[in-house]
């Protein structure tokens, strides 16, 4: 597996924090924030490690499909063998489906509907924050009162309706996700919104009649920014996590191999074949935990509160 | 207190505007849906004329305007008739009302625990932020997160059903015991543990997290040190000046978050066959029973609605820093 490896890279990790004063008589030079944040993120060993992870997910679900080419809906060996047979390192589920193979060419799935959940919850949030924020008065009250609408529905129940009024596929899997996880992004762009309008330089910003959409764009969206990100980040591994309980249930497109597919179709095998079950899990488990040890070491490397402990 | 009323007033005004809203919704979903109960009468009827079909329609009322329609559906609803199951063959309120207990002695067992003791472990933490029990939580948090909760319920079944057969893998209780007497009662019990744990484990790992940092930033505060300052004992400082406010947060996130969490409970029924409403909404998907499916949304917004408003409601008496129209 590509992330096993990669921790030797990991703890041959050594970063040299040096700040660069070129002349003893020079003021020192700013460090642009986005810098800042990357060296400090470079430093968090455990946020370096979820970087890599991901990175080998990603390289084992892209890439590796070139290479290990066994379709995994094919009946290749006996039903039910376990891990270490031969040909099948992962063993094989109640049908003689490949485990490996559904590992590999599951992946895509899982981290498509994943990210473009992700992206469309972060769309929509950050279109409803930034107006209800921006804006205030009656614009805030109706966009809050809708975002509230949507934070009490049951978020899986009302996916599951979606998914099944029409029929599953990875787009409307995406979609019926994107569509309930959007509300967490807006209350935090609207609360950045409300907190930064009422800065100087916003006000600065306005004094040169600047237009409503360079003060959002320009002024304020890049330094409501860093929050925003780590809330992004956190949506990507929400979304997989909901993904992956769909395909459990039996609910996304039966035509498309992923890991929660796997493991909902094997789970009345799990008595007498427990890795049918659990390998698909642990991937699962492993490219959500890298996805969030990133979002962690982003926010402490964006927030500068956080940066002091 | 006359402000408390005003408050209490205007929140439940706002709560009976969502649960229209959802009831809109729910009658919009119905109308998208492909094919409505009269195409299910009719595929069961077999070959059926056009005219008949017309008359069925009407005898439904789908042949009138959809505003009227809507009219006609809300005041189903207020009258307690969330239409007829398709595939069960009896009223929607009854299935549901059959599989609420469950789910929510599932639920509030699991809630009760994670927000205990995760507020214990929470508290520990923040005393020490930098000892190896705090790790642990920051660990725990993470795993809890990453982890999805079906599979977490899978491995338990595999560990403590199948590998070391301690508890039952499926239901509620065994069959042939009477309900009502002791042993059923100690069987639910038993039959109860592997999904609570499940169901709890994720809420444990988010509580523990969010007291500890709610604590964390309570300690750091100006009324903390002037207590210290006064020389009282640590543990009252902790426990009678600091927990009280730092449970504020806590309590209202909990209450909030009641639409994940009975997220959350769908998947383990669905993992442990316990007989609850997301059980019910899973078979009721898989066999295209809309009205059901559809009665479990409405019914579970209200739940999250009624719920809200109660935790609303509690947090404007906790918290006198609340006033009406702050809303951050």
């Amino acid at each position: 597996m590509g992330h096993i490896d990669m921790t030797d890279q990991k703890s041959n990790q050594s970063q040299p924090a040096s700040v660069t004063l070129e002349g003893a008589y020079e003021i020192p030079s700013i460090e642009h924030p986005l810098r800042e944040a990357a060296r400090m993120f470079a430093r968090n060993k455990a946020a370096l490690g979820g970087l890599i992870l991901l990175v080998g997910i990603l390289i084992l679900t892209l890439v590796v499909p070139f290479f290990y080419t066994v379709d995994p809906f094919d009946l290749v060996w006996a039903p039910l063998s376990p891990p270490g047979t031969e040909n099948v390192p992962f063993g094989t589920d109640y049908l003689g489906r490949d485990i490996l193979a559904g590992i590999i060419h599951g992946g895509s799935a899982t981290l498509a509907v994943g990210a473009s959940a992700a992206l469309l919850a972060v769309v929509i949030g950050l279109s409803v924050g930034s107006l209800a924020g921006y804006y205030g008065g009656w614009v805030d009250e109706v966009l809050m009162r809708i975002t509230e609408f949507f934070q009490v529905l049951p978020t899986l129940l009302f996916a599951m309706v979606i998914v099944a009024l029409f029929q599953p596929s990875v787009a409307t899997v995406a979609f019926a996700i994107g569509v309930v996880s959007w509300t967490a992004v807006a209350r935090l762009a609207r609360s950045e919104f409300l907190r930064i309008r009422a800065l100087d330089y916003v006000k600065a910003a306005r004094s040169i009649s600047s237009s409503n959409s360079r003060v959002i764009w320009y002024v304020i969206l890049p330094n409501a920014m860093p929050p925003l990100v780590v809330q992004a980040t956190l949506a990507v591994g929400g979304a997989i996590l909901f993904e992956a309980g769909l395909s459990f249930l039996g609910l996304a497109d039966p035509n498309v191999m992923s890991w929660g597919f796997m493991i909902g179709s094997s789970r009345d095998y799990l008595m007498d074949a427990w890795w049918t079950v659990t390998i698909p899990g642990v991937f699962i488990f492993l490219t959500v935990l890298a996805v969030s040890l990133i979002g962690d070491g982003l926010n402490d490397a964006t927030n500068p509160k956080l940066r002091e402990r | 207190m006359a402000n408390f009323s005003i408050i209490a007033a205007k929140r439940i005004l706002n709560a009976a505007a969502l649960i229209l809203a959802v009831v809109i919704l729910n009658f919009l979903l119905i109308h998208i849906a492909p094919g409505d109960i009269v195409d299910t009468i009719a595929g069961e009827m077999g070959g059926i004329s056009p005219e008949l079909i017309a008359e069925i329609r009407a005898d439904y009322g789908l042949d009138r305007p959809l505003y009227e329609q809507l009219a006609l559906y809300i005041l189903k609803i207020l009258r307690g008739d969330l239409g007829h199951s398709f595939f069960y063959d009896v009223p929607v309120v009854d299935l549901i009302l059959d599989a609420l207990p469950q789910t929510l002695l599932l639920v509030i067992t699991a809630l009760s625990l994670a927000l205990v003791i995760g507020t214990i472990f929470g508290v520990i933490a923040a005393r020490r932020p930098n000892s190896a029990f705090s790790h642990f939580i920051t660990v725990l948090s993470l795993i809890g997160f990453s982890a999805p909760v079906f599979w977490t319920g899978l491995m338990f079944l595999i560990a403590f059903a199948s590998f070391i057969p301690l508890f039952p893998p499926a239901g509620m209780a065994d069959l042939g015991l009477e309900s009502g007497s002791l042993d059923y009662y100690l069987d639910v019990l038993h039959h109860m543990v592997l999904p609570v744990v499940t169901l709890a484990l994720i809420y444990l790992a988010f509580y523990s997290r969010l007291s500890r940092a709610s604590m964390l930033d309570v300690l750091g505060s100006d009324y903390v040190r002037t207590a210290r300052a006064k020389g009282l004992s640590e543990r009252v400082v902790v426990y009678k000046h600091a927990l009280r406010n730092a449970l504020i947060p806590i309590v209202t996130i909990a209450g909030l978050q009641f639409a994940q969490i009975l997220s959350g409970a769908v998947l383990v029924e669905a993992v442990f066959a316990w007989p609850g409403l997301g059980t019910l909404a899973l078979e009721a998907i898989l066999r295209r029973d809309g009205p059901t499916i559809l009665g479990i949304l409405f019914f579970s917004a209200m739940v999250v609605v009624i719920f809200n408003l109660l935790t609303d409601l509690t947090y404007n008496l906790i918290d006198p820093r609340i006033r009406l129209g702050s809303k951050e």
